[in-house]
């Protein structure tokens, strides 16, 4: 051992800069590990577009597609029905969609790039069931309004545009996906028009 | 011969000495009560739910695909399969019973006060740890209500502003609870939280020995020792404490088996009903309720007309009961020498806990979920009070000596 005096100086600055390079280390080694748990090459694959035809459904009816394992509803709305909508205006939570729980073009009184066809993920904004649609039978639910989604789970209700009426648990409306019109026939859910 | 072989040991390793330290001449006072039992029973139960646990990954299969179907395998096809899956199922009940009347313990007797403030927060740790073990566990059957309880609870996170949505994407790995949610999370209940509990358990176990024991009346016993060094009302903890904890364990294991053997499904609170259906994304259960163990934080939850604010009360529900021995400002342990107005809090505390687990089962209706806010604010209001009276709190005097006839 040399009986050289000891430099603390030197000694402190040693020690911060190993414990600063070592702890950078970690941090980086901390990468991979933490990385490793976002959706894989396949789960994102599996999340592509999907391509509806609509030109089968009838006027009321809701037919459900898989996206990225969420069920998408696309419902053909009758005029009736959109006649409706502007009169809910005062009993709902968001009635202009203002949250932004829709693409840009989505934001209009009826939530839908053609108003005929109502497009929406069919998970409650709540904590995430999957809401029931009333066709008939909604007035139980909200006086004097003939259909609309009500959800099992915790009692939230929403509108024929999927807009959450006030007082219920979810805090949003439901969630319009991003989609586009291929043609008069054919939707295509998961892509924005113009998106790549 | 055999001192032989325990004196080579000892030579290298201090066996002999730490079994003395910690069992042969660790002393414990004399006046345990019944409710003493579950420290030992947790013990217990943390023993069987690894054992069967090991036994039940031999025959599971941990994907989207083949999960509920090795469930009906184990059930229906592997020897004894039903009994170590039922054994699995009835003791993570059985956890939470122990651990909730462990913890009810160390409320009324005060055992969270200084100098026991460090073991008490190693416990809300193992309580935290068992619930993520516990929910986790939960999804692995794959069935209905695993399926959709893990949507729900992961989907509390998507509260949090700004990263909430990335945060539940990076949680469930997938854009919604899939195969490679399941796949980590059995991961994650099978090695990563029972090492960390393994390590919790025996942090908690250290920080025990090294205070020593409370008991029912708070005395401390180390306060008067005889000429050896040894509490006067001290026994060794074997063989007096194994003895009697045996006697505990019988009582425990007749009712234990009873739920094992007539009622594993605990009458749809143990495993519910929708589980015996397979995990279905398109379909959501009539009601989705936790399992009951959780079910007084779920009524938080609900009982908030705010998201994120029920997020928040949820979570607080639970933190609060970490700070708990600083709340306490009384210098006095236990419920038998506190004041009167202590002894309500603790009362109103014990229902509102309970009333909160019934109305998380439930589902909620609008007189329902008033209630719920009436409990969620007594709940809080037990800490609230407690912090305020216990400052100037009127005790009664606290013998010298434990009271033991």
């Amino acid at each position: 051992m040399s009986n050289a005096p000891v430099d603390t100086g030197r000694r402190r600055f040693l020690t911060a800069a190993t414990a600063v390079i070592g702890g950078a280390g970690a941090v980086a080694v901390a990468v991979p590990f933490i990385k490793s748990w976002n959706p894989s090459a396949k789960a994102k694959a599996a999340g592509a577009p999907v391509e509806v035809n609509i030109s089968k459904i009838e006027p009321g009816q809701l037919i459900r597609v898989e996206w990225r394992g969420k069920p998408v509803w696309v419902v053909r709305r009758t005029k009736e029905v959109l006649d409706v909508l502007p009169s809910l205006d005062d009993q709902l939570r968001d009635p202009n969609s203002e949250e932004p729980q829709q693409p840009e073009y989505a934001q209009n009184p009826t939530r839908a790039i053609n108003p005929e066809y109502f497009i929406a993920v069919g998970l409650c904004t709540h904590l995430g069931c999957s809401p029931t649609y009333l066709p008939d039978s909604f007035g139980e639910q909200v006086e004097g309004v003939a259909s609309g989604f009500f959800c099992p789970c915790h009692g939230s209700k929403f509108d024929m545009a999927g807009r959450v009426f006030s007082g219920v648990p979810a805090p949003l409306n439901l969630v319009i996906p991003p989609h586009q019109y291929l043609d008069d026939s054919t939707v295509l859910i998961g892509v924005s028009e113009g998106a790549a | 011969m055999a001192n032989k072989i325990i004196d080579w040991i000892d030579a290298r390793i201090p066996m002999t000495a730490t079994y003395n330290r910690h069992v042969g001449q660790y002393a414990t006072p004399k006046n345990f009560n019944f409710w003493y039992f579950f420290g030992s029973l947790a013990l217990l139960v943390l023993v069987n739910q690894l054992l069967t646990g090991i036994w039940l990954t031999m025959n599971y299969v941990p994907t989207a695909e083949g999960a509920f179907a090795s469930i009906e395998y184990i059930m229906r096809d592997v020897e004894y399969g039903w009994l170590l899956r039922y054994m699995h199922s009835t003791g993570a009940s059985a956890f939470f019973v122990v651990i909730y009347l462990h913890m009810f313990r160390g409320l009324i007797y005060g055992s969270y006060q200084k100098p026991r403030e460090l073991l008490w927060l190693f416990g809300m740790l193992i309580f935290l740890v068992l619930m993520a073990e516990a929910f986790m566990g939960y999804l692995l059957p794959w069935g209905q209500m695993s399926y959709w309880g893990a949507q729900v609870i992961i989907s509390l996170f998507g509260a949090i502003p700004v990263i909430g949505d990335d945060l539940t994407l990076w949680i469930r790995g997938d854009y919604v609870v899939s195969g490679a949610t399941l796949n980590r999370f059995f991961a994650l209940h099978v090695i990563a939280l029972p090492l960390v509990l393994v390590v919790l358990v025996f942090l908690h176990l250290i920080a025990l020995h090294e205070v020593g024991s409370n008991n029912p009346d708070g005395v401390e016993i180390k306060k008067n020792k005889d000429e050896n060094g040894w509490p006067v009302d001290g026994i060794p903890f074997h063989p007096y404490y194994t003895v009697k904890d045996i006697v505990g364990v019988a009582g425990f294991l007749i009712l234990f088996c009873y739920v094992l053997f007539f009622m594993p499904e605990g009458g749809g609170y143990f495993l519910e009903k929708p589980n015996f259906e397979a995990a279905n994304p398109m379909k959501t259960p009539e009601h989705i309720a936790p399992v009951w163990y959780f079910t007084p934080f779920y009524a938080i939850l609900r009982a908030v007309p705010d998201k994120l604010g029920g997020v928040i009360m949820m979570g607080l529900s639970i933190l609060v009961l970490f700070v708990l021995p600083w709340l306490d400002r009384c210098n006095v342990k236990s419920i038998r020498y506190r004041s009167i107005i202590h002894k309500l809090n603790i009362a109103q505390f014990t229902v509102s806990f309970i009333v909160l687990g019934y109305l998380g089962a439930v589902p909620a209706t609008p007189a329902l979920t008033i209630a719920a806010r009436i409990f969620t604010i007594t709940y809080f209001g037990f800490f609230i009070a407690l912090w305020i009276y216990s400052k100037n709190e009127k005790t009664k005097p606290v013998p010298e000596r434990v009271t033991f006839k």
